[in-house]
């Protein structure tokens, strides 16, 4: 189990902190540092620091870079502004999910896409064969980038003194090159957390110097290291997907509540077809979120019932730490989507009562 | 660290024994490695179970994990406020943190259950 997997340049970072750490996604990785709940409040309160090195990065370049994006993700690329980003699925021809992910536009001949840790090679592989009649050259250059997160509130504050950006320029989703703490940086406003802060792309050899001038910078902050236990429920907090979760190659873009990244208007696509028709029939099904209104914690997998029966499932639920209420994101038959709709969750043999609920479960002041 | 006149499981329960009566809970180290503890769900009294039946079950934010009796018995009491303060098990696991208050059936089954050196020793092994 343990042969092959990979470290990020980090790693020993985290063993200093105390982080726990777990193979995720073929990484090591850190679960947990002081405590889920501690780092969750941290982020939502003051700053929070991840590394977030696992993720992919796949380069596309060349003068049908736009036509071929266009081809092979469902949000409309020709809307990017150079230095903007979006959020984006990598569908399938049936409407599925290959991945989400993230579109930086440096111009029009040159894009980078980022992508899950667990897809990327499945993704590149995907980008690889869809490029047949495109003048395009894709590179996964995910071994050449480690990336950090700063997010939270105090996130602005810690990294103004260690970078030559102007970081206020910045707006959400829109990125920039400059440097940190010296060294040549991609520095972007965007996060899984809910909050506002940046994602630091970096050359591997410079992030042991910025994560540690990160930490100096953030102690009078309240700064703290944050694993993957509280990524993940911020990003629940948030209702921000998460493939293997909540969007797979078994979930359409549309049935993921997702129908402001699938653009129908705007040209071909894969799977556009198949979004087209479910959009005109009606969907059967879709994610929405919800509260238990029993005691219990809903989790990824557990069933949804009615009579006994199962009617669909859990995609992910957790104790919300800064909400304190047990929350999740559930596929539900379309005439139980309605807020407020009461519906049963099977939990170790009980059926315990949830509601659909507005989301996001969280939405931080502006 | 773990309270000597506790008897322990090889499952990271403790039972603080007094005559035919006894108080289980988790071990420090067993609410550690669960991380923060966030729901626990126990029985009601009148309950039995048999020595290793899941009586309950704790979920902290990441996990969830069964509950074990450590010996044959019926349930006398739960601990009432672990229902709206579930972290006690992590600030207190062996004492405020305790679970279930149980009627011991079968005493020599005690013989079968860790003292706190041998389980102290049985904890280093599993850090390995």
């Amino acid at each position: 189990m343990t042969e092959n997997i990979k470290k990020t340049p980090l790693n020993s970072e985290h063993r200093k902190h105390g982080g726990r750490l777990v193979p995720f996604a073929g990484f090591e990785m850190p679960v947990q540092y002081a405590g889920v709940i501690e780092e969750h409040m941290a982020v939502r309160t003051a700053a929070g620091i991840f590394d977030v090195s696992h993720m992919g990065e796949i380069e596309v370049k060349g003068p049908d870079a736009l036509p071929y994006l266009q081809k092979i993700s469902s949000n409309n690329v020709a809307k990017l502004a150079d230095g903007q980003i979006h959020y984006t699925a990598l569908t399938y021809t049936n409407g599925t999910f290959v991945d989400d992910m993230l579109i930086y536009k440096y111009d029009e001949n040159h894009y980078l896409l980022v992508v899950n840790a667990s897809n990327t090679d499945k993704d590149f592989a995907w980008c690889q064969k869809n490029t047949d009649g495109f003048d395009v050259k894709v590179t996964n250059l995910s071994d050449k980038y480690a990336q950090i997160a700063i997010q939270g509130p105090k996130a602005q504050a810690i990294l103004t003194p260690l970078t030559d950006v102007d970081l206020d320029a910045i707006k959400y989703y829109w990125f920039t090159e400059g440097k940190v703490e010296g060294a040549e940086c991609i520095v972007s406003r965007t996060g899984y957390t809910g909050e506002d802060g940046f994602e630091v792309y970096c050359k591997p050899e410079d992030a042991v110097k910025i994560w540690q001038a990160m930490m100096k910078e953030g102690e009078k902050y309240g700064l703290q290291p944050a694993g993957l236990g509280a990524r993940d429920t911020l990003r629940l907090e948030a209702k921000m997907a998460l493939y293997g979760n909540d969007i797979d190659d078994t979930t359409t873009v549309l049935e993921a509540d997702l129908g402001w990244i699938c653009k129908l208007k705007k040209g071909d696509f894969n799977g556009r077809d198949v979004l087209l028709k479910q959009k005109e029939e009606g969907l059967k099904r879709m994610l929405v979120g919800f509260e238990m209104v029993d005691k219990g914690i809903a989790r990824h997998g557990y069933p949804v019932v009615d009579n006994g029966k199962e009617i669909g499932y859990i995609s992910s639920g957790s104790f919300a730490p800064y909400l304190k209420r047990n929350i999740g994101l559930a596929y539900l038959p379309i005439e139980l989507t309605e807020i407020g709709t009461e519906f049963k969750v099977g939990i170790r043999g009980k059926e315990l009562k949830a509601k659909v609920v507005e989301t996001p479960f969280y939405k931080r002041e502006k | 660290m773990y309270p000597a006149n506790y008897l322990f499981t090889d499952e990271h329960e403790w039972l603080d024994v007094d005559g035919l009566e006894g108080v289980c809970g988790i071990t420090d180290f067993a609410a550690e490695q669960l991380g923060d503890i966030v729901f626990v769900e126990l029985p009601e009294p009148g309950d039995t179970f048999s020595k290793g039946e899941t009586f309950g079950t704790i979920e902290s934010v990441k996990a969830v994990s069964d509950l074990y009796m450590p010996v044959d018995g019926e349930i006398l009491a739960i601990n009432e406020d672990l229902e709206n303060s579930p972290e006690l098990v992590n600030s207190s696991p062996h004492e405020d943190g305790w679970m279930i208050k149980i009627a011991i059936k079968d005493e020599s089954q005690l013989e079968e259950l860790m003292n706190s050196k041998t389980y102290e020793k049985f904890v280093e092994d599993q850090k390995e």
